[in-house]
């Protein structure tokens, strides 16, 4: 073994392997057994609940009850999601979840547009002070109490989508990422463009937000995912407008709640004074995992490389 | 980025020359300034109005007088609070919870990540990863749904239980399971995400110390211990000292959904009492008062575990 030299394969067997060789023993191919059965028996865990629920609201109640464990039912019916589809009750949350998604994520993507790229401009006079502004609030926030009084009582914005969509318009971290990036743009474009006349907003809208579109829609689906997962901002500012609680509110609502071991039963809308069956529950809750796992695809690829970047830079 | 006095100087002239310039420069970037607005009033409405807010814990806060005209305290929330018989239940509670996910929580990425680097199949570890990296991305409103719909008590884990053990475990009431509850949640939705960047970090080892290594003879489990767990020390201790600065935070987005009033014995935390003092029972200047007091002593324990880092000959956070 120890006058074995590297040729390109080996070498890239032994990359690709990790901290794995060849010429493997028995030790070693026991390991490597055991070593895939218990990652392979932790990622089935993790995936199971998705692939039981997603099998069980197509199920009848009946199965639910006396069937131990399944994940295909005997018999197929699709009741559960018709009650859903007729609900006007759920059909609102979805809807309000999806305007909420889409409205705060534009929201976000202009704020951090903008704030990013004049922060971008090295010869922007005061930009140390405005970074040092940004830099401070990562690590330093008021806490929850301070920034519901700011919402509800100073700019009176309970009980309105404003409440959801304004107060998290700007995650520091990522425009931090995106004024990186734009420095990154090669002057001499900006320039030209400048000097044919164009004011700076115009080099923003034509030269700049081009180049940037898939940073652009990296950032607009960090933004979109962390809309339609939220349910604090709905809950404590919009409690009694029940019209507009978007699809998380609701399931907190009508699976958390209605459990009965909750103490606020008293919020529980007439409509499900009955808590509703299980297969309703899990469909509610198969609607409301579908649009992230529809993203999940592009979230997986740039959310690694998102992690990897932060990390290489701590 | 940062220029010296002289540079600085040299840039932007002195007395009348400077503001003449000041001047022409802010005239040439009005457009850029325009675009800052909105950036600019976002932080100030939503990040530093909030930190100026903290003034009410020393307040009596009333909505009606405001921030400025609400009669002035002194120490007594945080007075009142010690006296009441129960804090030490929160506390306890707290410390309890935080502790159980040092133990139980902390490592599981840190040991997934070491078996999934030991992986051979590249193609195999990428589809498992797949698998592992969904929950993350679920809402934790979608991850207690799951946990009702299934420990529930008409859920399958429920039923499972009592055919198998002959008894019930009531699983989403009772002070007993709570805790257990919290953290299986948790290790099921972080960990395969948390794996991310111990991963990142296992990509910068030379390979060389394990091709030195098997020269050496040294077995897997050997350039386990000697190499790899090694190379992650730094990382390691990095979301250690992260962790001890949130030995207070037990969150409250995640414990208000689980917490109800047969388990409230284990679910009463401290951010959980800042929740319901403060946005259930309006007691703003009171529920400010705690969260403050929780931010000072997570900034000591930051600081001072850093400190702690830096004796033991790491880099540490800052």
């Amino acid at each position: 073994m120890a006058e074995r030299t590297l040729t390109p394969k080996n070498k890239k067997m032994l990359e690709s392997s990790g901290p794995v060789g060849q010429n493997a023993t028995l030790g070693s191919r026991i390991f490597d057994i055991a070593n895939y059965l218990i990652v392979t028996l932790i990622a089935l865990t993790t995936i199971f609940p998705f692939i039981y629920i997603i099998g069980a609201s197509f199920a009848t109640e009946y199965e639910i009850a006396t069937r131990p464990m399944f994940i295909i039912p005997q018999d197929v019916t699709t009741a559960a999601y018709q009650f859903i589809f007729s609900s006007n009750k759920i059909l609102r949350g979805f809807g309000n979840s999806l305007l909420i998604t889409v409205c705060g994520t534009a929201i976000n993507l202009f704020f951090t547009v903008t704030m990013a790229y004049a922060l971008s401009k090295s010869r922007l006079r005061g930009r140390n002070f405005f970074l040092n502004m940004v830099i401070v609030s990562m690590f330093f926030s008021g806490g929850m109490i301070p920034g519901y009084i700011v919402v509800a009582n100073i700019l009176n914005l309970k009980n309105t989508y404003w409440s959801v969509l304004l107060p998290g318009a700007i995650s520091a971290y990522n425009m931090m990422i995106v004024k990186n990036f734009f420095q990154g743009i090669p002057q001499e474009l900006e320039e030209s463009a400048s000097m044919d006349g164009c004011t700076d907003i115009g080099v923003l809208l034509r030269i700049v937000l081009p180049l940037s579109l898939p940073v652009l829609a990296t950032f607009g689906l960090f933004y979109a995912v962390g809309h339609w997962n939220a349910y604090f901002g709905a809950m404590i500012y919009m409690k009694t407008a029940k019209e507009k609680w978007p699809l998380q509110v609701l399931l907190r609502e009508l699976i958390i709640l209605s459990n009965g071991t909750a103490g606020d039963m008293n919020n529980l809308d007439p409509e499900f004074v009955q808590p509703p069956e299980q297969s309703v529950k899990m469909a509610v809750i198969v609607v409301s995992t579908v649009p992230i796992m529809c993203v999940y695809p592009f979230l997986q690829k740039y959310f690694v490389k998102g992690v990897m970047v932060g990390a290489l830079k701590g | 980025m940062s220029t010296s006095a002289a540079e600085r100087k040299k840039l932007h002239g002195t007395g009348k020359v400077y503001w003449r310039r000041l001047r022409a420069d802010i005239s040439r970037d009005r457009w850029l300034y325009l675009l800052l607005l909105p950036g600019f009033i976002y932080f100030i409405v939503f990040k530093y109005l909030p930190m100026f807010g903290i003034v009410i814990a020393f307040e009596n806060y009333v909505p009606f007088s405001g921030v400025l005209g609400s009669q002035w305290v002194g120490l007594k929330w945080f007075q009142y609070f010690f006296k009441f018989p129960a804090w030490i239940n929160y506390l306890t509670n707290t410390l309890i919870l935080s502790l159980m996910s040092l133990v139980f929580y902390f490592p599981a990425p840190i040991l997934l990540a070491l078996l999934l680097n030991e992986m051979r199949s590249l193609r195999y570890k990428k589809v498992l990863q797949t698998m592992l990296y969904v929950p993350h991305f679920i809402s934790i409103v979608i991850v207690v749904s799951i946990t009702f719909v299934m420990f529930g008590t008409s859920g399958i884990v429920y039923k499972l239980t009592q055919q198998v053990l002959g008894h019930t475990i009531p699983y989403m009431g009772s002070p007993d399971t709570f805790r257990w509850m919290i953290i299986g949640q948790t290790i099921w939705k972080e960990t395969g995400w948390g794996t991310i960047i111990f991963l990142a970090a296992l990509t910068n080892v030379d390979t060389q110390l394990y091709e030195a290594a098997m020269v050496d003879g040294a077995g897997r489990l050997r350039r386990l211990w000697h190499i790899t767990l090694p190379a992650i020390r730094s990382t390691i201790v990095l979301m250690l000292i992260l962790r001890m600065g949130s030995v207070l935070d037990t969150g409250y987005d995640h414990l208000i959904l689980m917490a109800n009033p047969l388990n409230r014995s284990a679910s009463q935390t401290l951010d959980v009492f800042v929740y319901q003092q403060g946005i259930q029972q309006g007691q703003f200047s009171y529920a400010s008062a705690i969260g403050l007091m929780k931010a000072v002593v997570s900034v000591t324990l930051v600081v001072t575990s850093n400190k702690i880092a830096h004796m033991l000959g790491e880099q540490g956070l800052y």
